[in-house]
């Protein structure tokens, strides 16, 4: 009953109207970063440039020191690599038992890390910091793995022992008939049906550490193994309104996760939305 | 930080619903058959971990509140003074009402306009997942890099000021981000682009739960497209509202990176929001105990508004 009509049509170029109104800033963004210096103050800021140049992404790329940029996206897929490996290697293990265990305190765990997820995070920033500082971790990519790591398990071991909650034991139990132990059972029958939990966490762990700021800005700001945001916080804070210079650094902060996003991006939609379910 | 917001929804949902109908809500565990799956201490790293960096933490930082620590040598316990200079200090009290302003906003203007795209996008389009995936992108782009964006189209000499002059409304152009009446107007919006795209995915998982038959039984009956969207889609997304509400105010109450951005807390303290006050407070200032009071209170606010989720959640007609 319901067909594309001509109010379909209608609805489909209105949005799209809409769309390039929302996506306006990225025009500004791209168009200003291929400015030189003498155009930005000749040319009007909605032109496109003249001669467009990259010299600004040059400059981006070979900043040396504190904005040390190729530094930061370095250190920024080290640290989000690793705290994908963590919240994988942690949350699936932890995930398993606590949903597959008959015991009383699996019951007891699991409220444990649901309660862990509401918890607000900003008390906990300065003792940690402090404890970190205590141990030499601050500073150190090492530290920043292991914390994010801690920080964002409830939430990958929520969502694996849910998964693992609809799965259903009988692959598990047929396992166990045929005569493996409970570790070849976890590594060989478990671990490869597990990869719809695993691409979830790996996609909402990604964002957040990817895009954080104020934990590597208290725990990595000024030293060698700052993340990429925090790099380009201190870039942008020695320019002075240069914004062709400011974007370039910020298209080549963005175009990581951007492609990322563009390549999986049904995916990721799918991750948010079907959170939902539960 | 979107992301770690999301599964509480399910967070908030599946203990409540075992509580009202013992058992329902779970599925089958391999009770009955004795069998045992993994050893119990294969939990225990990850048990650890959490308890040391949420619990602990949570619990240092609490206690520090009460304290007049600088961050280095002795401190003193000292009551609730850090939380009587909160509510004498006009630039926290500020940082207080900005942060509510900010969350309460956003939520509202970015649920609304996430709501509208996806009512349009839901059915029929042909380019539905395009115009979805464009809708979305600023969600996953790091709100610091996108807010950097936004301060250049807001600038005196930006494009925001080109275009009014242009169009021959040039007395509007004023410097957004430096005005202190204006600024956290600006910021609003900025949150708003930010939130829209998140809001409507939501919206969209919730409308796609719509059967279309019941739609169209509506149609055919004669209802128009307001009676439609009252009765037959409202109902059928009030969870989804429910949650991308809430989640959206928790989302916004912890606001950092854009203000660290647009405006580093002023003009004038202007834009401060709790979230920049406890970092300055901590970490620039050397007032951990101070810090760890307004922590402490953007905390209490948060929680209260998770459980705010929970009940909302839990009141859904479905469950």
């Amino acid at each position: 009953m319901f067909r594309y009509t001509k109010l379909t049509l209608l609805r489909e170029i209105g949005l799209w109207a809409l769309a390039l109104i929302f996506l306006a800033p990225f025009y500004f963004l791209v168009t200003t970063a291929l400015k030189p210096d003498s155009e930005m103050y000749t040319t009007s800021p909605l032109a496109l440039p003249k001669s467009p140049d990259f010299s600004n992404f040059v400059a981006v790329l070979t900043a040396t020191g504190n904005s040390n940029v190729v530094l930061g996206l370095v250190n920024s897929i080290i640290i989000t690599t690793g705290s994908i490996v963590g919240l994988i290697a942690l949350g699936s293990i932890t995930g398993y038992v606590i949903s597959r265990s008959t015991r009383r305190w699996s019951k007891g765990a699991y409220y444990l890390f649901l309660i862990a997820i509401i918890l607000p995070g900003q008390l906990g920033a300065v003792p940690l910091y402090m404890g970190a500082r205590a141990m030499g971790l601050t500073g150190s990519a090492w530290g920043l793995i292991i914390l994010y790591t801690g920080m964002l398990l409830p939430l990958s071991i929520f969502l694996y022992s849910n998964f693992f909650r609809g799965l259903g034991t009988d692959y598990e139990e047929a396992a166990t008939i045929d005569g493996a132990s409970r570790s070849q059972i976890f590594a060989k029958v478990v671990l490869p049906m597990m990869a719809p939990a695993t691409g979830t966490v790996t996609i909402f762990a990604g964002l957040i550490v990817w895009n954080d700021f104020f934990t590597s800005l208290i725990f990595l700001g000024g030293s060698a193994n700052q993340t990429l945001p925090v790099a380009m916080y201190y870039y942008i804070g020695s320019l002075v309104s240069e914004w062709n210079s400011i974007f370039a650094i910020v298209i080549v902060s963005m175009i990581p996760m951007l492609a990322l996003f563009l390549f999986a991006q049904k995916r990721f939609i799918q991750g948010f939305s079907g959170g939902l379910k539960g | 930080m979107t992301a770690t917001m999301q599964p509480k929804s399910e967070a908030a949902k599946a203990p409540l619903r075992g509580r009202r109908t013992p058992g329902a809500g779970e599925k089958p565990r391999p009770r009955s058959t004795g069998l045992q799956l993994g050893h119990w201490w294969w939990a225990l790293p990850g048990i650890v971990l959490v308890i040391a960096i949420h619990y602990v933490a949570t619990g240092i930082g609490g206690f520090f509140a009460f304290t007049n620590w600088t961050g280095i040598g002795s401190f003193k316990v000292v009551g609730w003074q850090n939380f009587e200079a909160i509510f004498k200090d006009p630039t926290k009290l500020g940082a207080l009402t900005n942060t509510m302003f900010l969350a309460f906003g956003s939520v509202l203007l970015g649920n609304v306009g996430g709501l509208i795209i996806a009512l349009g996008l839901n059915r029929m389009l042909k380019t539905r997942y395009i115009l979805r995936t464009l809708f979305f992108m600023p969600v996953v782009l790091s709100p610091l890099a996108t807010a950097y964006v936004w301060k250049y189209i807001f600038d005196f000499d930006g494009p925001i000021n080109v275009f009014l002059t242009s169009i021959g409304a040039g007395d509007l152009a004023k410097p957004w981000l430096a005005d202190p009446q204006w600024a956290i107007w600006t910021v609003l919006v900025v949150l708003v682009w930010g939130s829209t795209g998140f809001a409507m995915v939501i919206f969209m998982a919730g409308l796609a739960s719509v059967p279309v038959e019941v739609e169209e039984a509506a149609a055919i009956d004669g209802a128009n497209l307001w009676q439609r969207f009252r009765n037959v889609t409202l109902p059928a997304i009030r969870p989804a509202i429910a949650i991308a509400t809430t989640l959206g105010i928790v989302q916004g109450l912890r606001v950092f990176d854009p203000i660290m951005a647009l405006t580093n807390g002023g003009p004038a303290g202007a834009t401060e929001t709790l979230a920049t006050q406890v970092y300055k407070q901590a970490f620039a200032l050397g007032n951990f105990g101070g810090g760890a009071a307004l922590a402490l209170v953007l905390a209490a606010i948060i929680l209260f508004f998770a459980v705010i989720q929970q009940r909302l959640t839990r009141s859904n007609p479905e469950d």
